[in-house]
């Protein structure tokens, strides 16, 4: 019966490791959970979840688990006699684990295992009587979700674990990330150029200049400090906003959040540009007329010495590439998009494109201006995996 | 290890904290505390510490902090000018391993509650590099060939402020708890532990105006427990009457730290 919340915990989307498990039964032999529902929930919560974002999952889980046990006063008799004899179904559960978690095999095949099961387990779950009724709705949908009965007369001085887990109060603490951000902060971190001349206070023994100090005064030694390397490397984030980028924001902003979190660059700007860039570029996302900078600003502002990303789909209409652009300001045509990434490429020899859509197979319509910007510029996918690649070639020149 | 923690005279936890300190301890895992700034945190650690009768050792992490920072430091500085003028002792290396918060926790021969404070202010390879330290209580010193091991597994508490994201390996390790901003109910109890005396209007009304002001919108910087503290030390300093402050909002600034916040206050009144 108890092992079936562990695998429910897992298909639900909580990542809950063996380990943990074990925790929890190891928690419930000293009895943590006091005998109470209660107890149980606050001990399951703490041991199992590990972050407020999945609170509120956790209490779906729960709730959706444990919804037939009668919450007011006691434990039922079935609940109370399994805690209480840890000897029977808990030391088998135990076992069963112990057997699965320290066997020989390794830990890829244990995984394996742990897969196979969960599929069957799901599968069992939506058959029976019970989980009709949830079917169908999203397992984490909307509000309406309360039992009505656990609510009513509930009350008490004392909360039970129903109610609290029905309350669920973290809702707003969600975020179904996929791709989370210390993934692309991990891959910042291959930008780095070190360099000792960085300012700040910190000191290091310097062991050559030691060396070297204490031979010239004659074998007394005369200690020699140094600044520690610092990164020194200079980024330029620019940003693509609006239309067809949309569909991306959620991506683009933890990229973004990972690199203003990425607090080893020296220097980092961000600027936004819609399609491609012209002769403007804009500090902020919305791209209103009074956030503008001229992209010949940012040219003369910021030397070869910076690191350049262009984020983008690199999606438009061909002519918004290579048509010379309508200056609106100045009522004259200006050089087209394609003029001013080529001024980019010339000027910044470190320079990468990462894009959300994977390059096409062959040009479409759309896919036309992705498929050139591609063979221009060195192009990647917005992904962990692309951003790394993208990364290590920052830190090389152009071949 | 028979003891339970339950709050302190100056310090009430909500029943979730409790059970989440008690687990921690029972299992002898650290406790991973999260939530807003000023909802006590640090204070938790000296708390625990109180009630179990601990001593308590405190390592505040800074974003220049290494993991190695709080196992030992090996003073090679000081070694090499004693080896100039043949001090005594120079051959000894241990003389010169200065044990660190952590290497100072698993020596104390009682156990100690080790406060790791802010862990998230340190670089993100930081919570990785104690995993073994952490799991194992010990760890070993080259220079000297030794091994230090706790002697009493110490009361492990780790505060975050979600600064930057923890490592999975690591959260596996650690019992989790987030500290929920308190209820009236629960800031009642909390405002009585820190107040002798509190003129019961003056309580109420500046409870409604706190947190009338937490649910305002655009507000950057919500104001914490810390700072209502503060600003009801203020009011009742001040001597304002109870009447004023909604109408008012005096000493605002106590509370709100931004020029932008203060702005918002303004034009919502």
């Amino acid at each position: 019966m108890f092992l079936s919340f562990f695998y429910l915990l897992r298909s639900r989307g909580l990542d809950v490791t063996p380990d943990e498990w074990m925790t929890l039964l190891e928690g419930l032999s000293h009895g943590l959970h006091q005998s109470s529902l209660t107890g149980f929930y606050q001990l399951c919560r703490a041991v199992l979840v590990k972050s407020e974002a999945d609170f509120d999952r956790f209490d779906q889980v729960f709730l959706e688990f444990f919804r037939d046990v009668p919450w007011n006063g006691d434990l039922p008799e079935e609940l109370l006699n399994w805690l209480n004899r840890p000897s029977e179904t808990l030391g088998r559960t135990l076992e069963e684990l112990m057997q699965a978690g320290f066997s020989q095999e390794s830990a890829e095949a244990l995984l394996k295992l742990l897969e196979e099961r969960l599929k069957e387990q799901t599968a069992e779950h939506n058959g029976g009587s019970y989980w009709v009724g949830t079917q169908g709705r999203s397992p984490f949908g909307n509000s309406g979700w309360h039992p009505d009965g656990i609510r009513i007369g509930g009350q008490g001085l004392y909360r039970t674990a129903m109610m609290v887990a029905g309350e669920r109060r973290f809702r707003d603490f969600r975020k179904d990330n996929t791709l989370d951000t210390r993934q692309f902060q991990m891959a910042f971190r291959l930008l780095r150029q070190l360099s000792s001349q960085a300012e700040g206070s910190e000191t290091v023994l310097d062991v050559e200049g030691t060396i070297h100090e204490t031979c010239e005064n004659g074998g007394l030694l005369k200690i020699q400090k140094t600044h520690p390397r610092k990164n020194t490397v200079k980024v330029i984030l620019l940003m693509d906003s609006g239309g067809s980028m949309e569909y991306y924001a959620g991506l683009c902003s933890r990229l973004f959040q990972a690199a203003q979190k990425s607090n080893h660059f020296k220097e980092l700007h961000t600027y936004y540009f819609h399609n491609c860039v012209y002769s403007e570029v804009y500090t902020s996302p919305a791209l209103r007329w009074n956030a503008a900078v001229p992209t010949e600003q940012l040219l003369r502002d910021f030397d070869s010495a910076y690191k350049v990303i262009l984020v983008g789909d690199a999606a438009m209409s061909p002519y918004e590439l290579r048509e010379r652009h309508y200056d609106w300001t100045r009522r004259t045509y200006g050089p087209s998009g394609l003029e001013w990434l080529e001024r980019l490429r010339k000027q910044y020899p470190y320079l990468v494109w990462l894009n959300p859509e994977p390059m096409p197979e062959r040009p479409d319509y759309w896919g036309q201006t992705h498929w050139q910007l591609g063979h221009l510029l060195p192009m990647y996918d917005l992904s962990a995996e692309g951003l790394e690649q993208a990364m290590k070639r920052l830190m090389s020149r152009r071949a | 290890m028979n003891k339970t923690f339950s709050g302190t005279g100056q310090y009430v936890a909500s029943s979730e904290l409790m059970s989440a300190v008690n687990i921690a301890v029972t299992l002898e895992k650290p406790l991973l505390v999260k939530g807003e700034p000023g909802t006590g945190k640090t204070m938790l650690a000296q708390a625990v510490a109180q009630a179990l009768g601990k001593q308590l050792i405190i390592w505040n992490v800074k974003s220049t902090t290494k993991a190695q920072d709080g196992l030992y430091v090996y003073d090679v500085v000081q070694r090499l000018y004693d080896s100039q003028f043949g001090a005594h002792g120079v051959d000894d290396i241990a003389r010169y391993i200065k044990l660190g918060k952590l290497g100072e926790a698993f020596q104390s021969p009682e156990q100690v509650v080790l406060l790791i404070d802010e862990i998230d202010k340190a670089d993100l390879e930081f919570p990785n590099d104690l995993l073994w330290e952490l799991d194992q209580m010990e760890f070993y010193i080259p220079e000297t060939r030794e091994t230090i091991r706790a002697k009493q597994r110490p009361i492990v508490i780790i505060t975050s402020n979600a600064e930057k994201e923890l490592p999975d390996a690591f959260l596996r390790r650690c019992i989790f708890h987030y500290i929920e901003f308190p209820g009236q109910e629960q800031m009642e109890r909390i405002l009585r532990v820190h107040f002798d005396h509190l003129e019961e209007d003056l309580l109420r009304q500046a409870m409604a105006a706190f947190y009338w002001l937490r649910e305002l919108r655009g507000i950057d910087k919500k104001p914490s427990t810390s700072e209502l503290v503060d600003w009801l030390r203020a009011l009742a300093a001040g001597g304002v009457k109870p009447s004023r402050i909604q109408k008012e909002f005096p000493f605002a600034g106590v509370l709100l730290k931004k020029d932008k916040d203060l702005r918002t206050l303004r034009d919502a009144r």
